[in-house]
């Protein structure tokens, strides 16, 4: 089992090295951290996602198979569910809505405990919904409040996020460190504890622990080596932004350039985001396409009332009634049972 | 079988729900005796034209399979990818985030990780990344593939039968990830080679050529509700007639062979034949059966699409030739979500069938409009809710109930209330179940897809745990000793894992209440229910 | 197919904003801002520290200074070299630094910085 982190581990630190160390040596270097791979991992991202989801989108959905979670649409004196148990579109929706802004699937998790007597428990076991919502928000601000370097002029939703998330003012002052100017974005901190969260509960829960691999811990590895080098950067060893919005500028305008002054530390953080983009299509990390497509929560349950069609549906060999007769006919007279054909008509 | 099966207690001290040791890919699987359904006979395998008939034992190293296997397994697995979304999304966006582990009930009765719903499906998504995707070929282990060998084979084998389909993990993913649909393509999978069970396999065949699970030919299919009648006749006093294919007779009804055959099914199928006669004495309302569309419950469902197609089509084809309105069906779990979420996608659509209306009520059933198949609880529930049926609840005043949600008509339907609904109007003690363990979160008898043998009883045991002790919790509480279920499978499985875990309780389906407290016309005092049981006030 | 389509313009709305930097740049260039140096700032020709320490890090120094005045009392500074200047933004930075919106605003801008300097500060205290 450590061998499974411990991999991922490995292949991350390297991976930073690699771009740390690479970038230091000079400009050439820094174009190929700088330049060359921040397009690749786009072009790649982006290529590889749409051709994920399109492939899953080739394959038709024979049957609707809804799992419902609550009462079906029946006699209207019964109250339905209607988001759980949805019958119409607008319920779908509002379903897809809540499973993809709320995580309310996860939401209902509990955990069982088999206790003396024997008697089985299940409490609500909130912490992984907690911590699922704060990454996942955390991250989405984090790329948000990013866009302030990919943007010229800056547009007000980016500025609107950056105000939001750097409301809380904390300032640290010691001779060996000095914190708070700038001031503290929210999200970057919430990132790094939810990745933290997530990792240790997959080291110390036995179950979680059993089926997690390498592919698991790779990408928190990552996540959580962007947002330390990250953090790093605002808050402890400075760079110099604006040599760095200058660059990213020149890659978002097909101008590329490789501005003078930038730290190591830079190329590093920017190689690992380069990475996890490259990494995002052939992992697990494709739940974020995956999760509107999946056929038992984005389609009704109203199977008996609207038909669905399977594109595929193909005749299969059947044992008729008549076959059946012919089987058991004498039998039938005999029990009084009704039949079609009389003995004497068969040929 | 009971003789030698262990205690409630050993079994409870086998269970340690956290895993430990060697990963799961390196520990190979052991075929454990109780564990597992026997081979399938050949002869019902041939019967169904299925692929690579032959006589195997799960036991022996030797499974006899056809030298090609692991391409005949890559092209069929390639082939389902291509056909069913669900299945390749499945395969590929899992992130193994736990929440499904301790959801299931095979693994909170067992203990043993690979029942946890996440690492059963891994057990394909390891092969699936191997063969089809460029990580797991250039990675291998370290992107979580593996080779498919004669040990992953087996190991598919094994716990591919150890899940019973009931979808309860797929209520707490937060993808909606079904392992349901992950093991209905792995069972296909495996029946190309011919690694069928019997249990399966052998009623499929029965009903394929006889109309039924049980091989019951019409003549005895006949002799077993006479049987009933007369029953009845005795408790009641009166004399029901059911129609058998009476053309143009206004219903259908279709029930799973189980109730005819089986304790305490047969109480629910004396209730059913109580309550047509009601209907008709009273409304003058035709319902009729049929000897060829006798089953309502499908195990072709846990064979392949296709098996499930051709059991199917007898219910539209039965109703087409009697050209009845539209058909109702009996209590029973799969052949509801077969009926719900397949039936007319598959063999429909029924549009020689009217929209059915309840002709005694005038209710529409508006969510049946296009499948024309109504559940026999929505039914009950609108005749009681118009006053239709004359019931007397304190017959049942002994019955001190609870009631169990059957999985597929809870997450496959959604059919939760309208049981409810009449069970509280038939009978008057009624507790619930905690809350984690009913309606979408209900856990299975423990016995349910195709699980139901004789064989395999540790395992029924381990996986009906979580239910019986829900059932044990209010029996304590509340002194429950009856449960209600609408499903036959339960019928047939609950009672040996309420003898195991919670002796005290017995196990009812709905429509045996609903006969207990009607009051047939015409009918003598009634000193009995259907189980020759004094009523209440009647002992001696 | 219905769903296809659906999927499409799914598909087509993240290719979209996952592209958006490079569309809402379009036709744009956007190279770093040029800071102006007033004739005061240029015969001096070093600040209170070297220039590649003061991109990137006059935050922290302006913090440190604050602390150092208000908390501690010190108003004396001494570089590394030995030079000792006032701890002050107003007399200090601003005296060479007076043009704030063609020094500070520039790069602040560029950056999407908002100081909190002139909440307190006024930006041009010799009122030039």
């Amino acid at each position: 089992m450590n061998k499974n982190y411990m991999v991922s581990l490995i292949a991350v630190i390297v991976l930073f090295l690699i771009a740390y160390v690479g970038a230091a040596q000079g400009t050439g270097l820094q174009m190929v951290f700088g330049i060359i791979f921040p397009y690749l991992a786009i072009l790649l991202f982006i290529v590889g996602f749409v051709r994920k989801v399109m492939g899953w989108a080739r394959s038709p959905v024979p049957f609707q198979i809804t799992t419902t979670c609550g009462q079906q649409k029946s006699m209207p004196w019964i109250k339905q569910a209607k988001i759980d148990n949805p019958s119409c579109t607008g319920g779908v929706v509002a379903r897809m809505a809540l499973e993809i802004f709320c995580l309310r699937s996860l939401f209902r998790n509990t955990r069982m405990k088999l206790k003396s007597g024997p008697h089985l428990t299940y409490q609500l076991e909130i912490f992984l919904w907690v911590a699922a919502l704060a990454f996942h928000y955390a991250f989405f601000a984090v790329v948000v409040r990013h866009l302030r370097f990919f943007t010229e002029p800056i547009p007000c939703f980016v500025t609107l996020i950056e105000n939001l998330d750097s409301f809380m003012r904390a300032e640290v002052i010691y001779d060996a460190i000095q914190v708070g100017v700038p001031g503290i974005y929210m999200s970057g901190l919430i990132l790094l504890a939810a990745v933290t969260y997530l990792f240790l509960r997959r080291i110390f829960l036995p179950q979680v622990r059993y089926i997690s691999q390498a592919a698991d811990y790779f990408p928190l590895f990552l996540i959580m080596g962007i947002a330390l080098s990250g953090i790093f950067m605002r808050y402890f060893s400075k760079v110099d932004v604006v040599s760095i919005k200058e660059l990213i500028m020149g890659l978002v305008t097909f101008q590329p350039t490789i501005p003078e002054g930038i730290s190591a530390l830079f190329f590093a953080h920017l190689f690992l985001v380069c990475v996890l983009l490259m990494y995002f299509p052939n992992s697990k990390l494709m739940h974020f396409g995956g999760i509107f497509l999946s056929p038992t929560r984005n389609m009704a349950g109203n199977t008996r009332e609207v038909r669905h069609v399977n594109p595929w549906n193909y005749p299969v060999k059947v044992h008729t009634y008549e076959e059946y007769e012919d089987d058991f006919r004498d039998k039938m007279i005999e029990a009084g049972l009704p039949v079609t054909k009389m003995p004497e008509e068969q040929a | 079988m009971a003789d030698e099966l262990i205690t409630p207690d050993e079994l409870l001290s086998k269970i340690d729900h956290r895993p430990s040791g060697t990963g799961w890919m390196d520990t190979p699987v052991e075929i454990r005796k109780g564990m597992y359904c026997y081979a399938a006979n050949p002869k019902s395998v041939e019967t169904l034209g299925l692929p690579n008939a032959h006589a195997w034992n799960p036991v022996d190293e030797d499974w006899k399979l056809p030298e090609n296997w692991q391409q005949i397994i890559s092209e069929g697995f390639r082939e389902r990818l291509g056909k069913f979304r669900s299945f390749k999304v499945f395969m590929d966006i899992c992130v193994r985030c736990g929440a499904c582990a301790d959801k299931c009930h095979f693994f909170i009765g067992t203990g043993d990780p690979k029942n946890m719903p996440v690492l059963r499906a891994e057990l394909l998504r390891s092969v699936y990344r191997n063969d089809f995707t460029k990580v797991g070929k250039i990675l291998g282990r370290l992107a979580g593939a593996r080779p498919m060998t004669i040990d992953v084979l087996k190991e598919w084998w094994y716990y591919l039968f150890q899940c019973t389909e009931c979808r309860r993990c797929s209520v707490f993913c937060p993808y909606g990830i079904d392992t349901a649909e992950i093991t209905i393509m792995g069972r296909e999978l495996l029946n190309l080679l011919g690694l069928n069970i019997d249990w399966i396999a052998t009623p499929v065949s029965n009903c394929y050529k006889t109309g039924n699970h049980l091989g019951i030919q019409p003549h005895a299919f006949k002799d077993m509700l006479d049987f009933f009648v007369d029953d009845i006749e005795e408790i009641t006093g009166v004399q029901v007639q059911p129609a058998y294919m009476e053309k143009n007779a206004d219903i259908l009804f279709i029930t799973p062979s189980g109730d005819v055959f089986a304790d305490p099914g047969t109480y629910t199928c004396m209730g059913y034949l109580i309550l047509f006669h009601y209907l008709r004495e009273k409304y003058g309302l035709k319902v009729t059966w049929s000897t060829y569309a006798s089953e309502g419950g499908n195990f072709g469902f846990f064979t392949s699409h296709e098996t499930m197609k051709r059991l199917n089509s007898k219910m539209y084809a039965e109703a087409k030739r009697l050209g009845v309105k539209w058909i109702l069906g009996g209590e029973c779990g799969h052949m509801w979500r077969v009926i719900t979420q397949y039936m007319d996608t598959m063999n429909g659509p029924a549009d020689f069938l009217e929209e059915p209306v309840n002709p005694i009520t005038g209710t529409k059933f508006e969510n049946a409009k296009s499948t024309k198949m109504v559940h026999i609880a929505e039914f009950t529930a609108d005749l009681i809710k118009h006053g239709k049926l004359d019931l007397d609840p304190s017959r049942n005043d002994n019955k001190i109930l609870t009631f169990h949600d059957s999985c597929n008509p809870s997450r496959g339907m959604g059919m939760l209330d309208e049981p409810r609904y009449v069970l509280q109007n038939v009978a008057r003690n009624f507790y619930e179940m905690p809350a984690n363990t009913i309606r979408e979160q209900t856990f299975c008898c423990g016995s349910g897809s195709g699980l139901n043998a004789g064989e395999n009883m540790e395992l029924r045991m381990a996986g009906g745990f979580p239910r019986a002790n829900a059932v044990k919790y209010v029996h304590e509480k509340f002194g429950v000793n009856m449960v209600a279920c609408v499903c036959a499978i339960d019928r047939a499985a609950l009672p040996a894992s309420m003898s195991y875990w919670v002796p005290e309780v017995e196990v009812t389906g709905l429509h045996e209440l609903v006969a207990n407290a009607l009051i047939l016309p015409g009918e003598k005092e009634r000193e009995t229910d259907l189980r020759g049981e004094p009523l209440p006030g009647m002992e001696e | 197919m219905k769903d296809k389509k659906i999927i499409l313009v799914g598909v087509a709305i993240f290719v979209v904003v996952v592209t958006f930097p490079f569309w809402y740049n379009l036709g744009r260039s956007a190279p770093a801002p040029e800071v102006v140096l007033t004739p005061k700032a240029q015969a001096a020709e070093v600040c209170v520290m070297p220039t590649e320490f003061m991109k990137a890090d006059h935050m922290k120094l302006l913090d440190v200074w604050r602390h150092d005045v208000v908390r501690n009392g010190n108003r004396i500074f001494v570089n590394p070299d030995g030079k000792a200047f006032e701890m002050s933004l107003s007399n200090t930075c601003l005296d060479c630094h007076s043009n704030t919106t063609e020094f500070c605003d520039r790069c602040h801008d560029y950056a999407s910085v908002r100081p909190y300097c002139w909440d307190c500060h006024i930006e041009n205290p010799k009122g030039e």
